[in-house]
């Protein structure tokens, strides 16, 4: 089925007219249309602009030439801003902001010749990690829609597990793109810190914040990250560095790489959790790899690092929504100062008010110091710890969550036991560095996330080191019951 | 350290939120746990560590040469504000 096909081989079908892109463009509105209401991964549905692009891409494609992404469909996450296209964020906030320009990643997707299908759904301004916070309500989880996907990109993993899409865009600022790869099954790769521009993406917290990929295979994300990634004089934090050829990395041998087993991720991991993990290592020492165990004593404190960090730039970030510019404004204001606080109070929901007062508070006279300043410093300790690690070994392995999915409702009442899903993923935002997840197995009939972290600018090598992984097993090929 | 009411009225002032009455005690506890979560970094021994702003080192600011590089779309931006008149934002009367 068209659907289970990869990028590679979609582009060959279109490419030999065996396929037409509206075709392939018609084949997953329909897929959308019959699978999304029990899922609630798409916030919006672009099927008009989407057949217009199709029609393009055959004209292109009929011209002879020849592009990795051209006439193939996407989800963007809606944090992505879509010129004439609403661009929630998964917020009442937004509800009604059609973006006036397109974002970086979504210019050059649509450079390439890539059909949009719809926006995905996500946690409200990417804060979340169960994609419960979104003001269109839960993304369900294809593997068991009493699930969560995981979050902030929920919407784009799960559409991506459910094969609405061949791929899907995401945002990853505590792993928001590597979690609920894990939870749904996928592949997601975050990019350094500055490879991918964030031009257009709406900011949450602007010194972690990085735009990836979600697909089912790491040589599928290799192609879509080489469209995305580059140098962007629109976004200040843009690095200039010339992108790698990732698709003709993945082959690479992976013999003398030496992988590194974080001793921080290990302790106190759930057995049936780190039983996958070591039978993935088996697959490396297989193809030439060796491990070595490595400590970052200060990598336990990331979570709290992590929890001013991004709270104190998120209160900073989202001052901009006043109720004047754009976004929602409250009825009847009485006064400026009313309107700020209603248009605020009514157009964010509770986890993104929360985590603004957390940042207000720890950026407030007489906290500043013994919170920000203090968890500025830390985040120095432990970035210090992964360059050491990193001249001991080429890349860490660890798993990407403490746990399968859970129930929806499960964890939304208490804030500090959703933060510590993301125990393992946070470590990278804060040292910048590219991570990635793949599935490696199952735990009561939910999907398992493989990590991978490596230095600044090394995602060919990641890239390459999980292609080498999915080459020997099979563990990506499965689909959730229904979206086979 | 938990955080009392009065805390929570403050910081909710300051960031400029309007928090209802029955919004007002999860946020009162939720806060609190954040709070006491965070505490944990006084543990940590930072001394003389230069604290980390930014994930890569050695970036700075570009500069870019002093040309025009927007158009005006000024109708364009303002179609999403709640409420114009004659190219201008409105607000509520400031200054009586």
């Amino acid at each position: 089925m068209l659907h289970n096909l990869s990028i590679g081989e979609l582009a060959e079908q279109l490419a030999s007219r065996r396929i037409s892109s509206v075709e392939l463009t018609r084949h997953f509105l329909a897929r959308i249309e019959r699978l999304n209401p029990a899922l609630n991964a798409l916030i919006t549905l672009t099927a008009k602009e989407a057949l217009a692009d199709a029609a393009a891409a055959d004209r292109r494609l009929a011209g002879g030439e020849v592009a990795p992404l051209l006439g193939i469909p996407l989800i963007h996450k809606d944090i992505f801003c879509t010129d004439g296209v609403r661009t929630s964020c998964g917020s009442r906030m937004l509800d009604n902001f059609v973006a006036p320009y397109d974002a970086t990643v979504v210019a050059r997707l649509k450079a390439a010749g890539a059909v949009m299908l719809g926006k995905a759904n996500m946690d409200e301004f990417a804060m979340g990690s169960s994609n419960e916070t979104s003001y269109y309500g839960p993304v369900k989880n294809p593997w068991d829609t009493a699930k969560v996907p995981g979050g902030s990109s929920g919407g784009s993993a799960a559409a991506t597990a459910a094969r609405l899409a061949p791929y899907a865009t995401g945002t990853d600022t505590g792993g928001s793109i590597r979690q609920p790869a894990a939870l749904t099954g996928v592949t997601g790769v975050k990019p350094t810190y500055g490879r991918v521009s964030r031009f257009g993406m709406v900011a949450f917290a602007s010194s972690l914040d990085q735009a990836g990929v979600f697909a089912r295979t790491a040589a599928d994300a290799a192609t879509v990250l080489k469209a995305i990634a580059g140098f962007d004089p629109l976004d200040s934090t843009s690095v200039d560095t010339p992108v790698p050829d990732y698709p003709s990395m993945l082959a690479a041998p992976l013999k003398g790489l030496k992988i590194g087993l974080l001793r921080e991720f290990f302790d106190g991991l759930e057995a049936r959790n780190a039983a996958l993990i070591h039978e993935a290592l088996k697959i490396y020492t297989s193809l030439g790899a060796s491990t070595v165990e490595v400590s970052l004593p200060h990598l336990p404190l990331s979570v709290p690092t992590y929890y001013v960090v991004a709270p104190a730039e998120c209160s900073s970030n989202l001052s901009r929504f006043d109720g004047v510019r754009f976004g929602y404004r409250c009825d009847q204001p009485k006064d400026l100062a009313d309107l700020y606080k209603r248009s605020r109070g009514e157009g964010f929901g509770p986890e993104v008010k929360r985590r603004i007062m957390t940042g207000t508070y720890v950026l407030s006279a007489g906290y500043f110091d013994a919170y920000y300043l203090k968890a500025q410093k830390v985040r120095r300790l432990i970035t210090d710890d992964f360059r050491a690690a990193f001249l001991k070994v080429d890349l860490l392995i660890g798993p990407t969550t403490p746990t399968p999915a859970f129930d929806i409702g499960a964890k939304i009442a208490d804030p500090v036991t959703m933060y510590l899903n993301d125990i393992y993923t946070i470590g990278a935002n804060l040292a910048g560095l590219p991570g990635l997840s793949m599935p490696c197995g199952f735990i009561d009939g939910l999907p398992m996330g493989l990590q991978l972290i490596g230095p600044h600018f090394s995602e060919g090598k990641l890239l390459n080191a999980a292609h080498q992984f999915q080459r020997l097993t099979e563990w990506h090929q499965h689909a959730p019951r229904g979206y086979e | 350290m938990n955080l009392t009411r009065q805390d929570v009225e403050k910081i909710a002032h300051l960031a400029r939120l309007s928090i209802t009455e029955q919004e007002m005690p999860a946020y009162v506890t939720g806060l609190s746990s954040i709070v006491n979560f965070v505490d944990e970094l006084s543990r940590a021994e930072t001394g003389a560590v230069e604290p980390m702003a930014h994930p890569l080192d050695g970036q700075h600011q570009r500069l870019r040469a002093d040309v025009v590089s927007e158009t005006d779309q000024h109708e364009k931006y303002q179609a999403n504000a709640p409420s114009v008149q004659a190219g201008l934002y409105v607000v509520p009367r400031v200054i009586e």
